[in-house]
C-alpha cells in the first residue's frame, strides 16, 4: 500500500476512466513542450520523405497537401501526465503515405527539423492508427505545437507525435530516438503507464 | 541535440518524508524530502535540471501524479520547489498542508536534455520566467559546488519583486555570476531595473553574444531557458536570431500542471 499523504483529497471531478489513462489529468489547455527553439522551415523548402524502403519517397508540400486527407477528433496523452480530449486534426494517414511502398521493416523513425527523432513500431503507422496533420482545431498548424507538419500517433504517448515531422526512417531494427535515449519508454502504451524505460 | 544518453530502467516509486518546508513566495515554497532509498545502490542521484515525478494518495486511494523540478544540487538534500496553481490539487497540498514528517511518493529523476555539469562549460545564459527559475537555480548550486568558474548570465523575468523566487540567495550571487531582474508588473520604488516583459532588445543586451562560440572553442554560449510557454518561445526564438545556434538553446516549458 503506498502512504496516504495526510489530508490529501480529491479536488477535481473525477475524470472518465474509459478516456483518461492510469496517472493522468483532464487538461483544457495545450501545454507546449520541446527540448529546444522552435524551428521554422520555409514551405517552399519543405519536404516530407519516407527512407529506408526500396524506392524511398518523397514529396514537396504542394504535393502532400494534394493528397487526400482527412478530419479527425481523438484524445491526446502527454507523458507529463496532461490529457486532452476530443481534439480536432486535420491530416494525411500514414496508409496513403506508405500505400504501394515495398518493404518489409517492422520499425520506424520520424525525424524532424531541430535534430529530433522518435521511434514507432510500423504496425503503429498503419490501420488508421496514424497521420501527419497540418491542422488542429479548425485552423492551421501553430509552429510552437509542431506546425506546419507533426505526427499524430494518438495511441501513443504524445512525444511520439513528432512536432516539425520531415520524414520516416524505415528500420529492420528498433532505434531508440530523442526521449528514448533519456530514459524514456520505447513504445509508451499510456494505458499500461509505460513512461519510462522498462515499464 | 546531443547530450549524454542515459538508458536503464528506472527505478519505481520510493516513499520520500517531508523533512523541512520553507516560503520563497506568497505562492511558492520549497519541499526538503527525505527518500528512504537514497543512499543505497539505485539511490536517487540527480543531475542539474532534473525533475521529479511526485504521487500523492489521499486516504481513499486516490491518487496524484505531477512533474515538479528539482531545485537542489546533485548531492544537496532532495529539495523541490512548488508554486500553488489556483485548482491544482498536488500544487495546493504541498504549498499549503504539507508539514515535516508527512509522506508522499516520488519517481526519478527524470529527464537528461535540460542539465547542465560543470564539464558542460560555458559561458552559460539562463533564462527563467517565474517558477522556471526552479532547475536553473539547481545550476546555479552545481556550479557553486563543482568549484565551476563557468561565467553565467540570469535573465530572471518576475511580476513583482515579492515574486522572485530565491531572492535572498540570488542578492548575493557567487563570483562569476550576474543576475538580472525584469518586473514585468510592478516594480519598488526607485527600480532602475528592467520593467517589461522579455524582447529582442533586452536579450540583445544581457545575452553572451553568441559571436563568442567560435572564439572561445568550447562551443560557446551554452543557453538554458525555463518558464512558461510564451516566455520560453520568445527567448529561444530572440536567442537563434541572435546567432545561438539552436543546438545550444535547451528549453523547458511549464504547461498546465496542477
Amino acid at each position: 500500500m503506498p502512504p496516504v499523504s495526510r489530508g490529501f483529497h480529491r479536488k477535481r471531478a473525477a475524470a472518465p476512466a474509459d478516456r483518461i489513462p492510469p496517472g493522468q489529468y483532464l487538461t483544457r489547455d495545450f501545454p507546449v513542450l520541446s527540448a529546444g527553439p522552435t524551428p521554422r522551415t520555409a514551405l517552399s523548402r519543405w519536404t516530407f520523405s519516407i527512407e529506408g524502403g526500396h524506392e524511398p519517397k518523397s514529396w514537396t508540400w504542394e504535393e502532400f497537401r494534394a493528397l487526400p486527407s482527412e478530419q479527425l477528433t481523438t484524445d491526446i496523452h502527454c507523458v507529463t501526465r496532461w490529457s486532452k480530449l476530443d481534439t480536432t486534426w486535420e491530416g494525411v494517414s500514414l496508409d496513403v503515405l506508405l500505400e504501394g511502398m515495398e518493404h518489409d521493416a517492422p520499425y520506424a523513425l520520424a525525424f524532424s527539423d531541430g535534430g529530433y527523432t522518435t521511434n514507432v513500431p510500423v504496425a503503429d503507422l498503419l490501420g488508421g492508427q496514424a497521420w501527419v496533420v497540418f491542422g488542429y482545431g479548425g485552423g492551421p498548424l501553430g509552429a510552437e505545437h509542431g506546425g506546419p507538419a507533426r505526427l499524430l500517433v494518438p495511441h501513443l504517448y504524445f512525444w511520439k507525435s513528432a512536432k516539425w515531422v520531415r520524414g520516416i526512417r524505415l528500420l529492420d531494427r528498433d532505434q531508440p530516438g530523442f526521449w528514448e535515449n533519456y530514459g524514456y519508454n520505447m513504445y509508451g502504451d499510456p494505458w499500461r503507464e509505460q513512461r519510462y524505460a522498462g515499464d | 541535440m546531443a547530450g549524454t544518453a542515459v538508458r536503464g530502467r528506472l527505478s519505481t516509486w520510493q516513499t520520500a518524508t517531508v523533512a523541512a518546508v520553507s516560503s520563497e513566495t506568497a505562492r511558492t515554497r520549497t519541499l526538503r524530502l527525505e527518500v528512504a532509498e537514497r543512499a543505497g545502490p539505485g539511490a536517487f542521484q540527480h543531475r542539474a535540471g532534473q525533475h521529479v515525478d511526485v504521487r500523492l494518495t489521499a486516504d481513499d486511494g486516490y491518487q496524484a501524479e505531477r512533474a515538479y523540478s528539482i531545485a537542489s544540487a546533485p548531492g544537496e538534500p532532495l529539495a523541490i520547489t512548488v508554486e500553488r496553481v489556483d485548482d491544482g490539487e498536488v500544487s495546493s497540498w504541498l504549498t499549503q498542508e504539507a508539514r515535516p514528517g508527512d509522506l508522499m511518493e516520488v519517481r526519478g529523476p527524470i529527464g537528461g536534455y535540460f542539465v547542465w555539469e560543470s564539464a558542460f562549460g560555458g559561458p552559460l545564459l539562463l533564462a527563467a520566467g517565474g517558477s522556471g527559475i526552479v532547475p536553473l537555480r539547481a545550476m546555479l548550486r552545481e556550479r557553486a559546488r563543482a568549484g565551476s568558474d563557468v561565467p553565467v548570465r540570469l535573465l530572471y523575468s518576475s511580476r513583482s519583486w515579492a515574486d522572485v523566487i530565491y531572492a535572498s540567495e540570488l542578492d548575493f550571487p557567487a563570483e562569476g555570476v550576474r543576475v538580472i531582474h525584469t518586473l514585468t508588473r510592478s516594480q519598488p520604488p526607485a527600480w532602475t531595473g528592467y520593467a517589461r516583459r522579455v524582447d529582442q532588445p533586452m536579450l540583445a543586451e544581457v545575452a553572451w553574444p553568441a559571436a563568442s562560440a567560435s572564439a572561445g572553442g568550447g562551443g560557446g554560449p551554452l543557453a538554458y531557458v525555463c518558464g512558461p510557454t510564451s516566455f520560453v518561445e520568445t527567448v529561444a526564438a530572440g536567442l537563434v536570431a541572435l546567432g545561438y545556434p539552436p543546438g545550444r538553446v535547451r528549453t523547458e516549458r511549464f504547461g498546465g500542471t496542477g
